[in-house]
């Protein structure tokens, strides 16, 4: 059981095909990308021991995975013993149930956020919205995303669609006023919009990069700042937390604070990074809540193949590096989690509807297993998914098509003259490249998705036939 | 069955009972030579201020940095030297209260601190709430940091600093340059809602 922002509404074609018709949003996610792609390529680079890191990172994480029932329950109680009240969900309703209850006992009626994939997955802005709470996105990118009245479409950056001049647009448009559209003038009037209401809020929210099970600490990356204003100023804190964020030691972050900066913004360390363990008195909150949810992990969990996904720190390497990823963008993928670590994980979670095209989404080209900080050999889970999960339905029917003319071989015979017949007025035009974009009917149905090798001029059996005079 | 139970079950249900031997052949030293240089080097790359000096140098130092400041707020455990030679307003967190957020808020307030330890790898100053460095609000409200560091804090890398803590269960604060933010274009911008001014002084000998 699993619910909240990770089904896609639409298969991946339809709103890729959409989405590859807006130049504007291909010129931004490829500047933005190559940047990104560039940094992280330098900062790697320097690090000798990188490989050794990224061996250790997916060993961690998948000692974590076989021991995790008992590292729960460590959490839980070294959390607890620390002044932290901990509550479990099965899936996205319950998580959103507990915190608006959470939030309500406090009598705020708005909180503060930090960024956090996890609140995104369960759809808790607008869970909270329907309980009458206002959730201020703080972090840069989700505030813009959240005045534009858009979604998120990059883990790490979800306001990554949009180029300097249209987020000054957005703000003007909104009524925060930002003199020019440089960044740091675009950085000033985010700061000034939210100063605010840092300084007033009662209730901070947030999600947690690592949990840290002998000691019961919580850990948040971040650049801005704004995660330490929501961390530290409010009197009540709340962290919804995917059970699969659980590392056994405080150790295991010196391998992850080397690997996920460096994967992430391509830095050598963020700017901010906080890290607490329950209620520390005269320091920072002192009701401390932390929400472990599950939302289908342990489906993802239960596959032998699939289930490395959950080692997935979210530091969005394989977004930068997808080609699929720079061209479409991510709202294609219909879910929080875009690109090709969403096309794993989306659809293990929730296994629903049109999730089931996004194991398609993808060239296979191997790019997002070489930048994956913890190893996670993303085609091999998605040759896996296509083999076990149900087959789209135009490759069904092709697929249907086929072995009805393969199944005699005088069908396939006539099929395959039909080709080569529908072929030869487009041949002078295929020229060297040799492959046809638009084949008759019922063959029409494998070429609108992909490219055709051209039919051969002669079968095997004809030329056969001619050089030896026999079929 | 509560939710806590279930999930649990869940878990148990899925999870791989093999176990996982964990390597850990990346280094455990980093073997730079000259630590404060790589601090510093590293340190200036993320645009933050830098002043090298050796102790008796101190509070000359601190004063300068804090000449634009009309107010600086300083943790009670913060010795009397590091101010000796600042001329305004110093108010001590804490004594005898804790010092309100619109105080730390206010236009010309700066905060001095220690910290626990620095990595000079990656040019991050580590803050464990200790005497010298007070609750978190501190370094996090004013809009200038001065934050003092002592050679023999500079740690190699990440590892060994993270190994040097006294207690990790108390809230730390890893902090690398000014507040920035890459959210625009993916290219890293300086000045958001952390201190948008941090300089650093790093005291040798
Ligand atoms: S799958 Fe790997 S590269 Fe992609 S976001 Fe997760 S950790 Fe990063």
């Amino acid at each position: 059981m699993s619910g909240g922002n990770i089904v896609a509404r639409r298969p991946f074609p339809a709103a890729a095909r959409e989405e590859l018709g807006d130049a504007q949003l291909r010129a931004n996610l490829r500047k933005a990308t190559h940047t990104i792609r560039d940094k992280r390529l330098r900062v790697v680079g320097e690090v000798p021991d990188w490989e050794a890191l990224r061996q250790s990172g997916a060993a961690i994480k998948d000692d974590v995975l076989s021991r995790l029932p008992e590292l729960l329950e460590e959490f839980e109680a070294t959390a607890t013993a620390a002044g932290a009240t901990v509550h479990w969900a099965r899936d996205a309703a319950e998580a959103c149930a507990v915190v608006t209850q959470l939030v309500r006992d406090t009598g705020a009626t708005e909180v503060v956020k930090v960024k956090s994939m996890a609140t995104q997955e369960i759809g808790l802005n607008e869970a909270l919205e329907a309980a009458g709470i206002d959730a201020v996105e703080t972090d840069l990118a989700e505030l813009i995303v959240q005045l534009a009245d858009d979604t998120p479409s990059h883990i790490l950056v979800p306001a990554i669609h949009y180029n300097r001049s249209q987020i000054r647009e957005i703000f003007t448009r909104n009524g925060l006023s930002a003199l020019t559209d440089d960044p740091p003038a675009l950085a000033e009037a985010a700061r000034r919009h939210l100063r605010a209401k840092f300084l007033s809020a009662r209730v901070g929210i947030s999600g947690a990069n690592f949990a840290v099970a002998e000691s019961g600490a919580l850990v948040v990356v971040e650049s801005e700042g704004n995660g330490r204003m929501c961390l530290t100023l409010p009197e009540t804190l709340i962290s919804v937390v995917g059970i699969e964020k659980i590392l056994p030691t405080f150790r295991d972050l010196e391998v992850f604070l080397q690997l996920l900066p460096r994967s992430s913004t391509g830095e050598r360390m963020n700017p901010y990074t906080s890290l607490w363990t329950g209620v520390t008195p005269g320091d920072g909150p002192q009701t401390v809540h932390i929400v472990l949810v599950d939302n289908g992990r342990t489906e993802t969990l239960a596959d032998d193949v699939g289930r490395q996904a959950l080692r997935c720190i979210r530091c969005s390497a394989c977004l930068n590096v997808c080609p699929v990823y720079e061209r479409v963008g991510g709202h294609a993928y219909g879910s929080v989690y875009p690109g090709p670590i969403g096309a794993i994980l989306s659809p293990q979670m929730s296994g629903e509807g049109a999730n089931r095209t996004l194991p398609y989404a993808s060239t296979l080209c191997g790019a997002c297993y070489d930048a994956c900080p913890v190893q996670i050999n993303i085609p091999e889970v998605l040759v896996h998914l296509r083999q076990t999960g149900p087959h789209p339905v135009a490759e069904r029917a092709a697929m249907r098509a086929l072995s009805w003319a393969m199944r005699d071989r005088r069908r396939y015979t006539a099929a395959l003259r039909a080709a080569r017949r529908g072929a030869a007025p487009v041949r002078w035009v295929a020229g060297r490249r040799g492959t046809v974009r638009h084949l008759p009917w019922p063959l029409s149905r494998w070429t609108s998705t992909r490219d055709a090798p051209l039919p051969a001029k002669q079968t095997f059996r004809e030329w056969w036939a001619t050089e030896r005079g026999q079929a | 069955m509560s939710a806590r139970d279930e999930v649990l079950r869940r878990v148990r249900a899925a999870r791989p009972a093999v176990p996982v031997a964990v390597p850990r052949e990346y280094l455990a030293v980093d073997g730079a030579e000259d630590l404060v240089a790589l601090l510093v080097d590293r340190l200036l790359d993320y645009k933050a201020t830098v002043r090298r000096c050796n102790p008796d140098e101190l509070a000359g130092t601190v004063a300068e940095l804090l000449s634009g400041a009309s107010t600086v707020v300083a943790p009670s455990g913060a010795p009397e030297g590091w101010l000796s030679g600042y001329q305004g307003r110093v108010l001590r967190d804490g004594e005898p209260q804790q010092l309100a957020v619109a105080d730390l808020d206010a236009p010309g307030v700066a905060v001095l601190t220690g910290c626990a330890v620095a990595v000079a790898r990656t040019g991050t100053l580590i803050l464990d709430a200790g005497p010298d460095q007070g609750r978190r609000a501190l370094s996090l409200v004013p809009d200038h940091h001065v934050c003092v560091v002592h050679s023999g804090q500079v740690a190699g890398g990440v590892p060994e600093a993270l190994a040097r803590l006294a207690d990790p269960t108390q809230p730390l604060t890893l902090i690398s340059g000014p507040s920035a933010t890459s959210d625009i274009e993916l290219n890293r911008v300086e000045g958001v809602h952390g201190p948008r001014r941090l300089d650093v002084v790093v005291v040798v000998g």
